[in-house]
């Protein structure tokens, strides 16, 4: 393609992802940098239906002049992402000088907000993404294998948790694993353990998350497999069954090979999914015992007082954690591609 | 004969009715605001007005679009409906105005206490009073042999009895979710205790001593009678406990006990042995372990003088005295003139007579609220102990504070 063709071939493109990627990002990483005033107070006489009381309110008049100088409001640096709510560096600084011993020091670490989420995060991440490439393939190559028949309202049916919106969805199992629930009762007649509640249990509640997540997303990594399955050249599988191969050894010789670059792709989009687990902890009500960075920006922008520099270190924090994760997937594709070239 | 009389009866009724729903205004009317049966009464009625368009927004997640609805020149909402503890929110950024004048061309039917002043300016209009208190199953109390408890450590030894008699499992209920529901029983307990949560006139918190520390193993030990997953739940689910019968004593809003066996299967046990109580005591104290709360609505700074007039005129036609009927009077405790309160207010007026005091309207206090919210969840289950857990509250808290300017 021309180079002229080419340029108007991607503007569209560009300039959407300029507006609607770039700039943002731009601001939110601003946001970030800046906090609101320092405020004034003053004490006033506040009266409602109950009595009236002295009380602390801030100056309006006061604090409009500070606003109008420096409407971004304060600078203050990178002092919002080492902040306890964040990296925490004072903390951890603080927590290894009076370590005793490493246990001691693991346990004042997990105790930080920000550390303790990426421990949920990174176990959920890397729980998950194998486990739903393993079935989303299981579930491929059995399909792949009904009758035509068959196959039309099975991959409907495999797609459901897919369909349902992750909120749903979650809610839905929410109830049924409650101690009243169906599979709450299942689980307690099932492990004679009447008092077993997964939604007490830190660890019970991961695992629940992590079912669900597998649950949820295997339905994607199935649908970019069977796609891949009927692309296999037949010839190769014909030969290796010509030469005795067994059903596995075809599997594991022939299709494998064939779909590892679906695998890679399956793997980018999951892992940064993944990462930004969200709505199952809303939806299981688990802010109790699983945080992420991404629950962090919605409790941080739900309170009474909005934190929003505070919501906007987390989401770069996010960003920053997506490009890490992805960094071994992506140089090897960049290898790859250039060993080709 | 008789037909003639109940179409003149009828006919008539219908004049009166609009006669009292007259209400013109001329200019926008767009409401934000929570959504509860009081609230959608309020609202409804404010949708009586013509002249102008009545638009409503009522959602749980109101605080989440109140003040970006508002902050806007001309802002989207004219009117917010919010609470002792959201006007706070509403205050901090300054996008309400005061009322003073129009309380004076308007309000005359208004009362002097539904007139919330924040330094001698109108800022908002109460309509309705809330509080947490007891309910209890009376049935379950007599059986255990047991009298209703006007304190939480006779509520505890109530609680041993009722579970050792065998007649429930987890015999007390109440909102503990983590996060507002738990943060806000932390501060009812705390204050029960006696408790300041900052240092008097600065934005300085101070929870972690003697009191924090009580109100938590106060909170752990009532946590041991109740359901294992109380840390997911809120009103609607302990509601839901109690509905079904789980549970005996529990800690509720007034503004649900009027609904709280009015559901399909409820049983009539459930039903019969329904009770309300007033709010308890908690170590001796004298101030009740609870916090007193109104309902209010307010008028957008950043909107033309015509839309604020039609505002007030609107929400001030929604809580006249004639929009109390029947259907309205058992939903909320109303402020409103001519209120008769019903049976199912009397936790409420137990809680404002007993000296409760209301939630505190500080700048601050929300974001200590949230950092309660997040931090105490580790202290419940039994990760850490109740020190620790309240120095996680205080470093949180500082944390958010210094990023909101409220701390150097």
């Amino acid at each position: 393609m021309k180079h002229k063709t080419f340029f108007w071939f991607i503007l569209p493109t560009a300039l959407a992802m300029l507006l609607f990627i770039a700039l943002p990002i731009v601001s939110v990483i601003t946001q970030s940098l800046f906090t609101p005033h320092e405020q004034v107070f003053k004490t006033v006489e506040n009266c409602t239906p109950f009595k009236c009381t002295q009380s602390t309110t801030i100056d309006q008049e006061a604090t409009e002049a500070l606003r109008e100088a420096q409407p971004l409001g304060r600078f203050v640096g990178l002092s919002i992402y080492l902040d306890r709510g964040h990296l925490a560096f004072g903390e951890v600084a603080q927590a290894w000088q009076s370590r005793d011993g490493f246990g001691d020091f693991f346990n004042k670490i997990g105790n930080l907000p920000f550390y303790r989420a990426m421990a949920f995060t990174l176990s959920y991440t890397f729980v998950v993404t194998p486990l739903l490439i393993i079935l989303g393939f299981m579930i491929a190559v059995a399909v792949n294998s009904l009758h035509r028949h068959l196959k039309g309202l099975v991959i409907f049916f495999s797609l459901l948790p897919m369909i349902v919106s992750p909120l749903i969805g979650s809610l839905v199992l929410f109830w049924m694993v409650d101690s009243r629930g169906v599979l709450g009762t299942g689980l307690q007649w099932l492990l004679s353990n009447p008092d077993l509640s997964l939604k007490a249990s830190t660890g019970l509640t991961w695992i629940m998350l992590m079912v669900y997540g597998v649950w949820h997303s295997a339905p994607f990594a199935f649908v970019v497999f069977y796609a891949g399955l009927q692309t296999l050249p037949k010839d190769t599988l014909e030969s290796a069954m010509i030469d005795g191969a067994t059903r596995w050894q075809q599997i594991r010789y022939v299709v494998i090979p064939h779909l590892m670059p679906l695998v890679t792709f399956v793997a980018l989009i999951q892992l940064m999914d993944n990462f930004r687990v969200f709505e199952p902890i809303v939806g299981f009500n688990a802010e109790a015992h699983a945080q992420s960075l991404s629950w962090f920006i919605f409790n941080d922008l739900g309170g009474e007082t909005r934190l929003l520099s505070s919501a906007s270190a987390s989401s770069v924090l996010t960003i920053l954690g997506v490009a890490i994760l992805l960094s071994p997937v992506l140089i090897r594709t960049w290898r790859d591609f250039n060993s080709k070239g | 004969m008789f037909f003639k009389k109940v179409a003149m009866a009828s006919a008539m009724a219908i004049a009166a009715g609009t006669a009292y729903a007259d209400c013109s205004i001329s200019g926008r009317v767009n409401v934000v605001g929570n959504e509860f049966p009081a609230i959608q009464a309020v609202g409804a009625a404010a949708q009586e007005c013509t002249g102008g368009e009545v638009k409503l927004n009522l959602t749980a997640d109101h605080q989440k679009v109140n003040v970006a609805g508002m902050t806007g020149n001309p802002a989207e909402y004219t009117s917010a409906i919010i609470a002792n503890s959201s006007i706070v929110a509403l205050m901090n950024e300054d996008v309400i105005r005061p009322l003073d004048d129009l309380v004076a061309q308007y309000g005359q039917g208004l009362k002097k206490n539904q007139l919330i002043t924040i330094d001698g300016k109108v800022m908002a209009v109460a309509f309705m009073a809330n509080a947490q208190h007891l309910v209890y199953r009376a049935d379950i109390l007599e059986q255990a042999g047991v009298e209703v408890p006007t304190t939480y450590e006779e509520l505890l030894a109530a609680a041993k009895v009722i579970k050792e008699k065998g007649l429930m499992e987890n015999p007390v209920g109440g909102p503990f979710k983590a996060g507002w529901n738990l943060a806000q029983e932390f501060n009812n307990m705390y204050i029960g205790h006696g408790g300041e949560f900052f240092k008097t006139g600065t934005p300085e918190v101070s929870i972690n001593n003697e009191k924090g520390i009580a109100t938590l193993e106060m909170m752990k030990a009532l946590s041991e009678y109740m359901n294992p997953d109380f840390l997911t739940h809120d009103s609607n689910a302990t509601n839901a406990e109690y509905r079904a019968g789980n549970v005996a004593l529990m800690h509720m809003w007034g503004s649900r006990a009027a609904t709280m066996t009015a559901a399909e299967g409820v049983s009539d046990e459930v039903k019969n042995g329904f009770a309300i109580a007033g709010p308890l005591t908690v170590a001796g104290g004298d101030t009740p372990a609870t916090t007193l709360w109104w309902d209010g609505w307010t008028v957008s700074k950043n909107i033309s003088d015509e839309d604020a007039a039609a505002t007030f005129q609107a929400l001030t036609h929604a809580i006249r005295p004639e929009m109390l009927n029947d259907e309205t009077s058992s939903l909320a405790v109303w402020l409103i003139d001519g209120y008769e309160p019903t049976e199912a207010a009397k936790g409420v007026f137990a809680a404002a007579n007993s000296g409760s005091v209301p939630y505190p309207m500080l700048p601050y206090q929300g974001l200590l609220h949230s950092a309660l919210g997040t931090e105490l969840a580790d202290f419940m289950q039994g990760k850490e102990d109740a020190a620790t857990a309240l120095a996680d509250v205080e470093a949180a808290y500082t944390a958010a504070a210094k990023e909101k300017g409220f701390l150097q």
